[in-house]
């Protein structure tokens, strides 16, 4: 059933990272990413790669679902490592007409592939442990400075809200949509592009009906309760920086020096 | 022969996981050819779960079911046609609407049954009539028309199919009196008419045992009764431990007896009520 | 007593400025005193969601006036105390709830109105108290039930602290099973808090509830009165396209037949009884 699709994927905990200030966890999160690019050897990589696993254990995440997020990358690892691997030119190591592999390429291929592989587990680390409402909430706090250059940053936090309330509702409808068109011999499984994109008219157009149907109660239901924008709000929930937020810089930080020295001092191994 | 049966009819969902869950558990059933049949539970009791079996739009776990005797999974690429004689109208019905034209769309069903135009055309006008739609409704926008008469243009749309059997899931949800009791109306006539089985979910004892000749029972997951009207609802006392009731009418008179008044307790409508007090107190005659 | 809510020579035309305007309120005169319970019956289309919707100024009159405690709902500058004070909830439980969390929803119309954050999360424990849906503050809405949805719809509402909830046919879409807690939820809220109730239904077993029954057809108010003297007028009733309760409608028949039967039975106690006197009398 479309129904069984997890939204998000919050990974529901009380642990040190789920009780992180979502605001230090996108932050660090882009540091991450930022430390495994400007990274160039082998002893950043273990660096950085074991304080991913260390978090991933204070987080209690199990390993299936790290594995889980980096099931769809697979085929994006394959095809910028085939990329790599052929065409950086570099000490020949294997020739056959004009192909050839250099050493240079492989090392490449292997740092780019970590490097995708540990982003990826990396941001999935910010989902698994941070709710959809926190995130959206941290975001609209995080781009608040650019309300000054007239950005809409509440609207667009609020649209982030309603989409996450709202996707579960659609799928559910969405399946009973089809499961009504089914009864009446609509044909969803066979037939050719052309045919199934057809036999999906009858699905989609009573779902944007009922989208837009569904807009326009909660519009009304949303000024009944006294909205206006952003102009004026206050939140229930407040966030608060605390000393647990204080030591994650300090550890993102030091790691961050580490890669930096290592790139210094480091730099020919490998 | 029964029109439809089961056999040991069990579903589970979310198989393998620690929310492994029943939705239906060992069900066995013989309806019969032109029963009109009221279907009663709780919201979880398994009723939804068991008539999408009946259509095949859900495929049972384990056991089986049978249309005319033959079993409908035997073979897989038939079960379309399954779906064009067990017609299945779902609750709120008027949202699966989709064409441009209330036409276009009753004929939706007996299009995908591969008919020729002039049988299709034959087809929706009389699906059309059955439901009460005058002609000219026919090329309006399904869009336009009041919530009760898109709900009659999306039973319309399943009736068109010529079904044996027609399922209909609470279709009177959200409608006012009036619109409930035309919609029921029409349902009871078609099925005068055309002497077919229904299936009528309900959350309504009033209306089960106004049109309904048999009660089928859901609770928690399996079959708690299946019997006639006056059988079923003169069990008062355990329909009312499985929160379900039974219409106000007849919880009167058994509260009547229960008081040590000589009567009985099989009614189920005021007519009836009137009647039988009326009789008791020797006015029988002054009854129209 | 000052009215809560009033009503006087109310018009309302859809459309207005256009050439299709329909008229769908006729000169309709209504009001509502603190800590009452009113129920609105009428048929689809009779016009009783058009009422409620020019009491927290989602419909503004074409013709006549609409009061909220004394304000006049066309004043705009008065337009959010208006709606402060007259919470509604729809019929649809899923189309009104904003938020991913039970309890950030409950907390959408206070951080609106721009209620500190202490008191918002005082206010809305309390609210969820109310309607018995605390233990479910940190659920997804599309994991409850439609009960509890509509549950949540109504401590959102009442957590702005409303004189008066007017609700649109707020069972229409629910299970008896939600229905029940639903309309218990509302009872207490008119007993225990007094807050003010204007429930518009189509089903005659609620109304029965209320202290006070106005029956609404094509746009007027057709009756306004205790519900026993609402549904003693059995005929009127039925030929608006509305239910009786058969207890009711029983005791009609028969004292059509000729049967002393006694004046204003509404509930099936009240029915056994006057039978059985019926019965033990032959």
């Amino acid at each position: 059933m479309i129904t069984d699709i997890t939204i998000g994927q919050y990974f529901p905990g009380k642990s040190f990272i789920h009780r992180l200030d979502p605001r230090i966890k996108i932050i660090l999160t882009i540091v991450y990413i930022v430390i495994l690019f400007i990274n160039q050897g082998v002893f950043g990589f273990v660096l950085s790669i074991g304080l991913l696993a260390v978090m991933y254990l204070i987080a209690g995440i199990p390993i299936r679902m790290i594995l889980k997020s980096l099931k769809p990358v697979i085929p994006l690892i394959i095809f910028t490592s085939v990329l790599n691997i052929f065409f950086i030119g570099g000490t020949v190591i294997w020739q056959w007409g004009i192909i050839t592999i250099s050493w240079e390429g492989i090392r490449l291929a292997v740092f780019m592939s970590i490097r995708i592989l540990a982003l990826i587990a990396g941001s999935s680390l910010l989902t698994y442990t941070t709710s959809p409402i926190a995130l959206t909430d941290a975001i609209e706090r995080l781009l608040k400075p650019l309300k000054y250059v007239k950005f809409p940053v509440h609207e667009l936090a609020m649209m982030m809200t309603i989409a996450l309330r709202f996707i579960p509702t659609l799928l559910e409808e969405t399946d009973k949509i089809m499961s009504a068109q089914k009864a009446r011999g609509a044909d969803l499984e066979s037939g050719g592009l052309i045919r199934r994109a057809k036999a999906l008219i009858p699905i989609l157009i009573p779902l944007f009906i009922s989208a837009i149907r569904r807009a326009e109660e909660l519009a009304l239901a949303m000024e009944c309760r006294c909205y206006r924008g952003g102009e004026g709000r206050t939140r229930m929930k407040q966030l608060h920086l605390g000393g647990r937020d204080a030591v994650a810089v300090g550890v993102m930080a030091a790691c961050l020096a580490g890669v930096i020295l290592m790139n210094l001092f480091l730099p020919t191994v490998l | 022969m029964p029109v439809i049966k089961t056999e040991h009819l069990t579903h589970l969902y979310s198989v393998g996981t620690p929310f492994e869950k029943a939705a239906i558990q060992d069900v066995n059933l013989e309806i019969s050819q032109g029963e009109f049949v009221g279907v009663i539970g709780h919201t979880g009791s398994g009723k939804s779960t068991l008539i999408q079996h009946f259509n095949g739009l859900l495929k049972p776990t384990a056991g089986k079911i049978f249309l005319d005797g033959k079993d409908i999974w035997e073979n897989k690429s038939e079960i379309r046609a399954v779906r064009f004689h067990v017609g299945l109208v779902f609750q709120y019905p008027e949202y699966q609407l989709f064409e441009e034209t209330v036409y276009k769309d009753i004929s939706f069903g007996p299009k995908n049954m591969g008919l020729k135009e002039d049988e299709i055309d034959a087809r929706v006008r009389e699906a059309a009539a059955l439901v009460g739609l005058k002609p000219e409704v026919l090329e309006k926008s399904p869009f336009e028309l009041s919530g009760g008469q898109k709900r009659r243009v999306a039973i319309a749309g399943v009736i068109a199919m010529e079904p044996k059997v027609l399922i209909l899931d609470e279709p009177t949800a959200g409608l006012d009196p009036r619109g409930r009791d035309m919609i029921l109306g029409e349902i009871q006539q078609y099925h005068q008419e055309k002497k077919n089985t229904i299936l009528l979910v309900s959350h309504s004892m009033e209306d089960i045992a106004k049109y309904a000749t048999k009660v089928l029972v859901m609770n928690q997951a399996q079959v708690y009764a299946y019997d006639t009207v006056e059988a079923v609802f003169s069990r008062v006392e355990e329909l009312r431990a499985l929160g379900l009731g039974v219409p106000q009418i007849t919880r009167v008179f058994y509260q009547l007896k229960q008081d040590g008044m000589n009567i009985e307790t099989n009614v189920y409508s005021v007519k009836r009520a009137k009647q039988l007090i009326l009789e008791k107190l020797g006015k029988g005659g002054d009854a129209q | 007593m000052e009215e809560l809510l009033k009503a006087e020579h109310l018009d309302f035309v859809y459309n207005e400025d256009q050439q299709d305007g329909k008229q769908v309120l006729f000169d309709v005169n209504l009001s509502v005193s603190p800590g009452e319970f009113v129920a609105v019956l009428g048929h689809n289309g009779s016009g009783k969601s058009t009422i409620a919707k020019h009491f927290n100024a989602i419909l503004l009159p074409s013709g006549g006036t609409v009061y909220v405690k004394g304000i006049d709902t066309k004043i705009e500058e008065k337009l959010f105390e208006i709606r402060q004070n007259v919470g509604m909830v729809f019929q649809n439980p899923d189309n009104q709830l904003v938020a991913t969390v039970v309890e950030e929803d409950v907390a959408f119309a206070l951080e609106n109105l721009g209620v500190p954050s202490d008191e918002i999360r005082r206010r809305v424990d309390e609210a969820l108290k109310t309607v018995g849906m605390y233990d479910y503050r940190e659920h997804a809405p599309h994991q409850l039930s439609g009960g509890q949805k509509q549950r949540i719809a109504i401590a959102g509402v009442i957590a702005m602290r409303p004189d008066c909830i007017v609700m649109d046919e707020p069972t229409a879409m629910l299970d008896p099973k939600g229905r029940r807690e639903v309309l218990q939820t509302i009872q207490k809220l008119n007993r225990s808090s007094h807050t003010t109730v204007v429930l518009i239904t189509h089903f005659m077993d609620e109304a029965v509830q209320a202290g006070r029954v106005v029956v609404v057809d094509d746009g007027k108010i057709l009756l306004d009165a205790p519900p026993k003297e609402v549904f003693s007028k059995v005929e009127l009733l039925k030929s608006v396209g509305l239910d009786v309760p058969q207890a009711a409608e029983l005791a009609f028949e028969l004292k059509q037949s000729g049967i002393p039967m006694p004046d204003g039975i509404l509930t099936e106690e009240e029915c056994v009884a006057a039978l059985e006197k019926l019965l033990k009398e032959k």
